[in-house]
């Protein structure tokens, strides 16, 4: 499908696959099995200059958007999504400042981010606070030049590997959501440190811990927008974000479509390969159908973002359910057709069906994004 | 610093497969890449550059194609290319080659430090490197495997310490700059092309110098200056072989009393 890149846009994809192929593909079995960080890939990434592709030329990116963002984060997931979600967690953890930071902000952290030089994360989830974000127990009390928190994070991203972190926090719980804050806090602050690292089904070379605050004093210019913008900041970062969750899902639909597509050329069975087999091609047709699909909506969804549009969330939650509901059809699917092999750790696919999963989950559950779209459809005005 | 990488394009061999009549490789329809120990020698110059400042020039000798080559070199960072492309360089051994290489090398002008591939995979002579040091005069170290220290900036005392790979461990050596360096794998792992270097590679022009460019002695070029002649090619045979002997020291001594015996020597 042609979906009219530019040759900048192509140029991107090119050295984004190269470093997929490459680098990533030699180490993404090892990196999965012992659940290891990709620190060293990240270093090879960051000289390639695309760590900065969604960043404006101003603050040392290359001046391009979202669109961008998913052709990089789709190239690493068709091989490796773990390796992948480093890169994109670190947008997730930036674009809030990108959004709502001050030009100090902005000229303090972003260019260390667009050089690869600095990881980000983005803090929202606590304990009791998943589906529902809104029940932050994480407290952010003003004293003096600073705010203090108290409180703990879970599941986050990067948690330990990043270096800058937006973090949600409560400022005035009497007014509920409104009376949340966005906080952009340094590793290595006193009182900020991380718990356990989770051991993950998928998506195992990406760290996930607790962001663990207690009495962390974090200075007062390193709020985001103003006090009780928090849950703004939050739902404005998801809504541009949420297509790069799309685009993992994408990379690794369209990876396990690779491999389930070789491996059925030259398996043979009753005589010939089984890609002879009606029930076969039917089954890849159907993938291939539906990634490209998934691909198209994703793309449109980013376009979309990149055009300036007010009117984001339910395109950007479609983009985000659709292709992670294909990502996890086709790598069920792809071990399928590849039989007992696909169910082996000597084929990429039974990884590729074990990352597919959390793309379903995080940056909001398929239920609550299908609960999105509803509501925005509901608001609509009738058109006949 | 001013450095100066040699590059040669070559066949993947990866990819290439041989003509068991002529014991030749078959080169059409296999693609051509950057050998790859002269990646390490681009990765090693663009960070020593990252450390000191200055320039990487590339510079090759072949036919024009060989400007895929020198635009790859340019999109991982390098500053400049120099192809010194001529029919008079055809059929070159490696004594014409390197001639021709320094002279190219003499005519970009001053340089601290000459950076190449151990060998080249095609031909695996790892001959070239130390004969363009040689053509120039200065000195060379080769099978770097770390550069230790460089003192680019104190001309009386310009220097450079480095770790070789030698048989069974490694040997640190130092020499004065300007000097040249041949580079093994381990030295470091070259970076992939970045998007801003590509951008730029793709209208970057490529300095093309002919036999007319160079004040190069006609006798030492191309096929006059190639004093190699293939008489033969053929899979080696072995006549002698080692044997290990494990065990005790006892045990070794006899056995090896006992092969000398079975063999009639003893
Ligand atoms: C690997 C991993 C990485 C993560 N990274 C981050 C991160 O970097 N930053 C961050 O802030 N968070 C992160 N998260 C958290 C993630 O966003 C949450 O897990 C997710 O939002 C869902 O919350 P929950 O897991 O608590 O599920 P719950 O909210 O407990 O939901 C459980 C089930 O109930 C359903 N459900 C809940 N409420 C409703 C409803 N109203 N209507 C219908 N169904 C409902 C859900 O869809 C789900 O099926 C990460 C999670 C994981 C697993």
């Amino acid at each position: 499908m042609n979906y009219f890149l530019t040759a900048e846009q192509e140029l991107i994809q090119q050295i984004a696959r190269r470093f997929a192929r490459e680098r990533v593909a030699p180490m993404a079995a090892a990196l999965d099995e012992r659940g290891e960080f990709p620190r060293k890939l990240l270093q090879v990434l960051a000289k390639t200059d695309l760590c900065g592709v969604y960043i404006p030329e101003e603050y040392g990116g290359l001046g391009g958007g979202m669109f961008e963002f998913c052709l990089v984060v789709e190239e690493i997931s068709r091989v490796d999504s773990g390796v992948a979600i480093c890169y994109a967690a670190t947008g997730l953890g930036t674009i809030p400042i990108l959004l709502f930071g001050t030009e100090e902000q902005k000229r303090k952290y972003i260019p260390e981010v667009a050089a690869g030089r600095k990881l980000g994360a983005f803090a929202l989830t606590e304990a009791n606070a998943g589906s529902d974000s809104f029940a932050q127990e994480t407290t952010a009390v003003r004293d003096g030049g600073c705010y203090v928190l108290n409180g703990t994070k879970q599941w986050i991203t990067n948690g330990g590997e990043a270096d800058i972190y937006t973090v949600i926090a409560m400022t005035n719980k009497a007014k509920g959501a409104r009376g949340a804050s966005a906080f952009i806090v340094e590793k290595g602050t006193p009182g900020f440190s991380f718990g356990k690292k989770e051991n993950k089904m998928g998506i195992r070379a990406s760290s996930t811990t607790e962001l663990i605050f207690n009495n962390c004093r974090v200075p007062r210019e390193n709020l985001l927008s103003r006090e009780g913008m928090g849950m703004i900041v939050a739902l404005k970062t998801l809504d541009q974000s949420r297509p790069g969750v799309g685009a993992q899902a994408v990379g690794i639909a369209q990876g396990a479509l690779d491999q389930a597509l070789k491996f059925a050329k030259q398996r043979v069975q009753f005589g010939q390969p089984i890609i002879q087999f009606q029930a076969i091609q039917h089954m890849l047709a159907d993938m291939a159908t539906q990634t490209e699909a998934a691909r198209a909506l994703v793309y449109g969804a980013a376009r979309t973002i990149d055009s300036g549009a007010k009117e984001i969330s339910k395109v950007s939650a479609m983009a985000k359910v659709f292709a992670s509901d294909v990502a996890m059809r086709v790598t069920t699917d792809a071990v399928q057709v590849m039989g007992g092999a696909g169910f082996m750790k000597d084929y990429p696919v039974e990884k590729m069906m074990r990352d597919a999963k959390i793309t379903q989950i995080y940056e909001g559950t398929n239920q609550i994004q299908r609960n999105v779209i509803a509501s925005e459809l509901i608001k609509e005005r009738d058109e006949w | 610093m001013q450095i100066i990488a040699c590059i040669k394009q070559v066949p993947d061999t990866a990819e290439v497969r041989i003509d068991r009549e002529t014991n030749t490789l078959i080169r059409e329809g296999v693609p051509s890449i950057i050998n790859p120990f002269d990646l390490n020698a681009v990765e090693e110059g663009l960070l020593l550059k990252e450390r000191f400042g200055g320039t990487v020039t590339v510079i090759s000798m072949g036919p024009p194609q060989v400007e895929t080559a020198l635009r790859e070199a340019l999109s991982l960072g390098v500053d400049q290319a120099v192809l010194l492309c001529d029919r008079a360089f055809a059929g070159a051994d490696t004594l014409a080659t390197s001639y021709t290489l320094a002279a190219g090398i003499k005519k970009i002008g001053a340089f601290d430090l000459i950076l190449c591939g151990k060998q080249a995979i095609d031909g695996d002579t790892a001959q070239v490197g130390p004969e363009i040091a040689e053509w120039l005069d200065i000195p060379h170290l080769t099978y770097v495997r770390s550069i230790d220290e460089v003192f680019p900036a104190e001309p009386a005392r310009a220097s450079i310490t480095v770790s070789r790979l030698v048989e069974g461990g490694y040997e640190q050596a130092s020499a004065s700059l300007p000097a040249l360096l041949t580079v093994v794998r381990e030295v470091n792992e070259p970076r992939l092309p970045s998007y801003r270097a590509s951008l730029r590679a793709r209208t970057q022009g490529i300095t093309i110098w002919g036999v007319a460019d160079l004040s190069a002695d006609p006798e030492h070029i191309g096929i006059a200056g190639s004093p190699t002649r293939v008489s033969r090619i053929f899979v080696p045979e072995y006549d002698r072989q080692g044997q290990f002997f494990a065990g005790s020291p006892e045990d070794q001594a006899k056995a090896l009393v006992a092969a000398l015996r079975s063999a009639g020597l003893a």
